[in-house]
């Protein structure tokens, strides 16, 4: 083990983890290769393309630029972790229907960064949820499906007018 | 894209971390959110023996109105300064520019001390933070100075803070209430760092008239002088002979100064 080893407790997807990690290791490598929990995906690997965004305290933030170390006491939710959460449901059937994804890369951190923008501004329109989502880059498909599937989610939680 | 190996540490108060920071090695370096010095991690562009995780510090992560000031702590996050919630005597300022800053997963980390340390010339803090006419207050080992920001940032990526010292707060002075800000980045995708920002504060009821170049090649040009917000070919002309070089390259910055005086002008 790393000398510099830290024991760091934290909270993965709601069950209480308590693990050696290296100061230098980052969130994603740690889920990845520790908690093998390979749904957070890593691209540019320095915060540019947002495909390891994860939840820390419930709100989005890249794993990849994040230590493991700086994450005690913290409580971390990967795409794995949303499993049974309602509006990750929503989404993900949003992303089916409205061809929001091909090869699947992106599709992670997509799905946290979207939720975060349907919790956050739920009265978003089209160019806001672009400008939201700006910071998760998508390589095969492009962006229209994927605005169109939180466009979906976004007016399906609208009130109706009575 | 692996970090070197480095040692970490996370003191609960702003002295232990001074006292970790006193290393003569030149080999520690403080870390909040990590949304710079984490990818120059990630690149071994740096590779510090020590981090000094100074998030944990409860008084470097509050906000409060200090007599005609907005008092913001170091390790305050750009999506706290985006959300509001707090007393603010600028009149919304700091919000709009944390909201333009990268993209909400990078706000919900990045600092406003952890921008201004790392001085990216193309960082929105440096940029409104010295039209604003802010001061930093940097906490050492002999106690605390303040720094306008104009003095603060030295170089592309270089500041005032010398070895063993930190950003404690940045101090904002209030704004009249007939105080006008201009903010205008230009940027071939959102959220990327900019390639020439402009930034206006006109502000007739304290006698400012700032307009400020950032994201250039080295520090902010600031340029102090009322007649430059009504006259766009003396504005130019000032600009250009601060920045110098290639015409080309100078005009995204004239168009940024314009866009952002078209803002402050009713």
């Amino acid at each position: 083990m790393n000398q510099h080893a830290r024991t760091i407790s934290l909270t993965v997807n709601g069950h209480a983890v308590t693990a050696a990690v290296a100061p230098r290791t980052h969130l994603a490598d740690f889920l990845r290769e520790q908690r093998l929990l390979t749904g957070t995906h890593l691209g540019c690997e320095h915060g540019v393309c947002g495909a390891c965004t994860i939840l820390i305290d419930g709100e989005p933030a890249r794993s990849c630029i994040t230590y493991a170390v700086a994450c005690d006491g913290r409580s971390v939710t990967t795409v794995e972790g949303l499993d049974a959460d309602p509006l990750a449901a929503e989404l993900r059937d949003a992303f089916s229907a409205e061809h929001g994804l091909q090869c699947g890369f992106c599709t992670p951190g997509m799905l946290v960064a979207a939720r975060d923008v349907v919790q956050r501004l739920p009265d978003a329109d089209d160019a806001a949820v672009r400008v939201a989502m700006s910071g998760n880059l998508c390589r095969c498909t492009g962006y229209v499906g994927i605005v169109n599937a939180i466009r979906r989610v976004l007016d399906a939680r609208k009130p109706r007018p009575e | 894209m692996k970090a070197a190996d480095f040692d970490y540490a996370a003191p609960r108060t702003l002295d232990d971390a001074l006292a970790l920071l006193a290393r003569d090695d030149g080999a520690a370096r403080p870390v909040a959110g990590s949304q710079s010095l984490g990818p120059m991690l990630n690149l071994r562009l740096a590779q510090p023996g020590l981090l000094v995780d100074i998030t944990r510090i409860p008084e470097l992560r509050d906000i409060a109105v200090d007599g005609d000031a907005l008092v913001v702590g170091a390790c305050v996050t750009h999506a706290r300064l985006e959300d509001g919630g707090y007393p603010d005597p600028t009149g919304g300022v700091p919000a709009r520019v944390a909201a333009g800053i990268a993209y909400r997963a990078v706000r919900n980390r990045g600092t406003i001390g952890g921008s201004l340390a790392h001085a990216d010339p193309a960082a929105d803090w440096v940029a409104a933070l010295t039209a604003l006419g802010a001061d930093v207050i940097v906490a050492g080992p002999h106690g605390r100075r303040s720094v306008a920001m104009a003095d603060f940032i030295v170089g592309a990526f270089e500041t005032d803070l010398r070895p063993g010292e930190i950003i404690a707060a940045v101090r904002i002075p209030a704004l009249s209430e007939r105080a006008r800000w201009g903010y205008v980045k230009v940027c071939r995708k959102t959220g990327e760092f900019s390639h020439a920002t402009g930034a206006v504060l006109a502000d007739p009821g304290r006698g400012v008239a700032r307009c400020v170049v950032a994201a250039a090649s080295g520090r902010p040009v600031v340029l102090d002088d009322p007649r430059l917000l009504a006259d766009a070919a003396a504005r130019d002309a000032a600009v250009a002979a601060r920045l110098g070089g290639d015409p080309a390259a100078i005009r995204p910055h004239l168009v940024a100064l314009r866009r952002a005086v078209a803002q402050v002008t009713p």
